[in-house]
């Protein structure tokens, strides 16, 4: 099976820290990978990574071929100006960019999907609603409904379920659970643990560089958490330039 | 009686029609950008690009006098460059747009003060900084004219890409790549040509006046965007008359008559607007059932 998502010997970070570390593994087409680990071992970095917003320092992404565009990434926070006078539909709709772009118009066929989105997350009857009117949790499932229309073969999810009810939760992991059905490919950033072994086969234990990676049950082992969870997160300022061996000798 | 007052200054004078026709130009093309300038939160951003045009003007009235067109390009240029430099500067170092707007609207100012006192008389000063919409010419309303087409055609192209820079930037980088950036200069060219344009009529102190106070006093009468920009158009187009006839009746100046137009429209908006408005902390709090 050819790899939706592959890393070779990544490393992602800033000012020359890295916060992912030589990071080398591939997500195949089709998987529901969750990525776990304490605060500060990378987990967002690397999804920024994948998704092309931040440049390796070294090392390569490997996307199968995805345009930027053909990705759909929810980052933890989104930049999203609630302020703006925006109606909910038109928020959604934003995920069509990929096939309208700037110019062509909307079209019957992507109005019915936009609803459908709306309806799939539950907020049928928000579409004429303006986006600051929106709850954080109804914000959320109005992420998802653009995720939903945007139609991608690969999603990443930062943190998709943070400060939601149960019933947001459920909601939106039934769509993981739909795309999963489809064969798109999913990596999603988590916390619950529960959660991740209910729900996600394989998972990625990261701790800067990859702790565990494989199926869920196995990766998350008492060690592997254990010694992820020794991870120090503040930058040693007396840290030695990182060279490969091949350049060292 | 009213006609007299209202419609005859139009009918008898052709300086008048001039302005009338000038001025409108400029506030149809100016308000819709002022709405996207105040949504976005650079409203500052309109008065240091207006500053940033007195160097590149000042420098064209010493080389070649008062021509239209020479100084017309002479805005067009440093007040560009005013906003190209603060926008690299803020996107490529740690510093943000208001700060690095700041410097270099300031340098700007300096340097056209400088090169104003070079050449010639305090008169000349205050002709750049307050305008002349009665002094307009056929070339300068076509001129007027011309940039608010450019405007209103520009704005429609890049309308959709636009609203998704202001509402989702990181979004809009992820799907449309290049997309947020160019859109980003665009606009920010068209915040430059309608100054310029507006610095005719109304003066490089003034022109901004009629792009941000239509624009926020829309805000208290609109919660979309669609209608927040026919609002703002409205009260724009409104000014102008009533700042023309205001300075021909008690005999002020132009360019701040039309200014002040907007102004109490603003004010006025800010206290009876139906939407966060001062009047919404009168009104009785009632709600609707849940």
């Amino acid at each position: 099976m050819s790899a939706a998502l592959a890393f070779r010997d990544v490393t992602l970070g800033y000012e020359r820290r890295p916060a992912v570390h030589h990071l080398t593994g591939a997500v195949a087409a089709g998987e529901l990978l969750a990525v776990v680990g304490p605060n500060g071992a990378g987990k967002s970095t690397l999804l920024k990574g994948a998704a092309g917003e931040i440049e390796p320092f070294s090392g390569t992404v490997e996307r199968n071929g995805a345009r930027p565009g053909e990705i759909a990434y929810l980052p933890q926070q989104t930049g999203l100006d609630r302020s703006f006078p925006l109606t909910v539909f038109d928020l959604v709709a934003m995920g069509r960019w990929g096939t309208i772009g700037a110019f062509a118009p909307l079209g019957g066929v992507c109005q019915a999907c936009i609803e459908a989105a709306l309806e799939r997350v539950g907020l049928e009857d928000f579409g004429p609603r303006t986006v600051a009117t929106l709850s954080r949790g109804q914000l959320q499932r109005v992420l998802f409904a653009r995720l939903l229309v945007q139609d991608a073969p690969l999603i990443l999810l930062d943190e998709p379920f943070t400060a939601l009810d149960q019933a947001t939760e459920d909601a939106l992991v039934a769509i993981l659970r739909i795309w999963h059905g489809e064969g798109r490919t999913v990596v999603a950033v988590l916390h619950d643990l529960a959660r991740v072994r209910a729900i996600f086969p394989r998972t990625l234990l990261l701790a800067r560089t990859a702790i565990a990676w494989g199926p869920t049950e196995s990766a998350l082992a008492r060690d592997n958490l254990a010694a992820a969870g020794t991870l120090a997160e503040a930058w040693d300022d007396a840290a030695p330039r990182c060279a490969p061996e091949e350049l060292a000798a | 009686m009213i006609w007299e007052a209202v419609a005859q200054p139009f009918v008898e004078f052709a300086f008048m029609r001039r302005a009338l026709v000038g001025s409108l130009a400029v506030a149809l093309a100016s308000a819709p950008v002022g709405v996207f300038l105040t949504l976005r939160r650079m409203s500052m951003t309109g008065d240091a690009i207006a500053h940033g045009m007195l160097p590149g003007v000042a420098a064209a009235y010493l080389l070649a006098g008062l021509s239209l067109y020479a100084m017309t390009l002479g805005g067009l240029v440093s007040g560009l460059a005013v906003a190209v430099l603060a926008g690299l500067t803020a996107r490529v170092t740690v510093q943000h747009e208001d700060a690095s707007l700041a410097c270099f609207h300031l340098l700007a100012l300096a340097l056209g003060v400088v090169i104003v006192s070079l050449g010639g008389s305090q008169v000349d000063l205050v002709h750049v900084l307050f305008g002349s919409v009665l002094a307009l010419g056929d070339g300068a309303v076509l001129t007027l004219a011309g940039a608010a087409s450019v405007t209103l055609l520009a704005l429609t192209l890049i309308y959709r890409p636009l609203v998704l820079e202001c509402v989702d930037p990181a979004f809009l980088k992820a799907v449309g790549g290049r997309t947020g950036a160019w859109v980003h200069h665009v606009f920010m060219s068209l915040v430059v040509l309608d100054l310029v344009a507006g610095f005719h009529a109304l003066g490089s102190l003034m022109a901004v006046g009629i792009m941000i106070l239509p624009a926020a006093a829309a805000r208290f009468w609109a919660r979309d965007i669609d209608r927040t920009i026919t609002v703002a158009v409205a009260v724009a187009l409104l000014s102008v008359p009533a700042g023309l006839l205001a300075s021909f009746h008690a005999d002020i100046p132009c360019g701040p008559a039309i200014v002040l137009a907007a102004g109490t429209i603003y004010l006025l908006s800010m206290a009876l607007g139906p939407y966060g408005s001062l009047r919404s902390l009168t009104t009785p709090a009632w709600h609707y059932r849940a």
